[in-house]
């Protein structure tokens, strides 16, 4: 996928006539970070990134459930809290209390990666969610993907699984066409809308950060009248950093809901 | 000042999962005001409908990128 496209001819000259250099719009551009070597082996500050952030977790993680106690720390209350939204709120309430313990420590796994990753995207040292780089939910999707298919397929055999797919009781003329509907769905639509939901959201959000923050930096540079015009640009980029904190949680929320409901559907015993 | 054509058709394009998620919320809203206590069972619901919704949003935007 080309995120380059954009870089030429969305650039808008706003400022140019006031004689400065004219304001240049953030293209696709700012996502491509590469610190070692260039091209497609690059390593870039994302994957930099995501690595601190598993590091992170672990031993923040290992840290608070070291000394778990009938009497809970302030730590250990925070991280049970967190665990059950994941495992009550999520595993056991979309795959069943049969099934769900099993695919607890993925969907566990998964919501706290996205979820540290996403907000990277507004805690200052970082500034930059791992995420906006259409490599990571590829990666991410790979998983759920393959875990989905193999426990429908362990579950009911090749041929099973893919009889499943088509609910029982229709009428027999519809059945193929329901099928070619029900297979694009599994096998194309929902690993693609899994991996692209995060990535867009993550993709624009930072996006829109940065042309608010950097339009009313350049703003700053201009006349009197484009400097009165900064406070209000600088307000709106304080305001997407509060609805960014708020999407950046829901997005891990829904790629874990829907990487549960996903498993789930896996293991229906019919529709 | 030079722009693309097809930023304009994406924000047109957009009007559709905007409606379909404010739909979405406002039954969600609805449902909890009227029944509090089904709201962890409407939750899930709802942000599964929005999520869905919203997708089509997402592919239009990395549809304009390819």
């Amino acid at each position: 996928m080309i995120l380059t496209a954009l870089a030429a001819g969305t650039t808008t000259a706003v400022g140019a006539a006031e004689g400065g250099e004219g304001f240049e719009t953030p293209t696709p551009d700012i996502f491509w970070l590469p610190l070692i070597g260039e091209g497609n082996w690059a390593i870039t500050e994302q994957m930099v990134w995501g690595g601190v952030s598993v590091v992170l977790l672990s031993v923040v993680m290992v840290a608070l459930s070291k000394k778990a106690a009938i009497v809970p720390s302030k730590g250990q209350f925070f991280m049970e809290n967190f665990y059950n939204l994941a495992r009550n709120g999520i595993a056991r309430d979309m795959i069943g209390t049969k099934h769900f313990l099993k695919f607890v420590p993925l969907l566990f796994s998964l919501f706290s990666l996205i979820l540290l990753n996403n907000w990277f995207g507004i805690l200052p040292p970082v500034m930059n969610p791992t995420f906006g780089r259409i490599g990571f939910p590829i990666a991410l999707t790979l998983v759920v993907y393959v875990v989905y298919h193999w426990i429908g397929i362990k579950k009911m055999g090749v041929g099973g699984y893919f009889k499943h797919l088509v609910p029982p009781g229709l009428p027999g003329w519809i059945k193929p066409a329901i099928f070619v509907l029900e297979f694009i769905t599994y096998f194309i639509t929902r690993p693609l809308t899994l991996a692209l939901r995060l990535f867009g959201n993550m993709f624009a959000g930072h996006m829109l950060i940065v042309l608010f923050v950097s339009a009313g930096a350049f703003f700053l540079t201009q006349g009197i009248a484009f400097k009165l015009l900064s406070v209000p640009t600088f307000i709106m980029a304080a305001a997407m950093f509060v609805f960014e904190a708020l999407v950046q949680f829901l997005q891990a929320y829904v790629f874990t809901l829907l990487a549960a409901s996903y498993i789930a559907g896996a293991l229906a015993d019919d529709h | 000042m030079e722009g693309n054509l097809s930023l304009v058709g994406y924000g047109l394009a957009t009007i559709g999962p905007a409606i379909a998620v404010g739909l979405i919320f406002a039954a969600y809203i609805n449902g909890v005001a009227r029944q509090p206590e089904a709201r962890n069972l409407l939750q899930p619901i709802a942000i599964l409908g929005f999520a869905l919704a919203e997708a089509l949003a997402i592919f239009g935007l990395v549809l304009f990128f390819i």
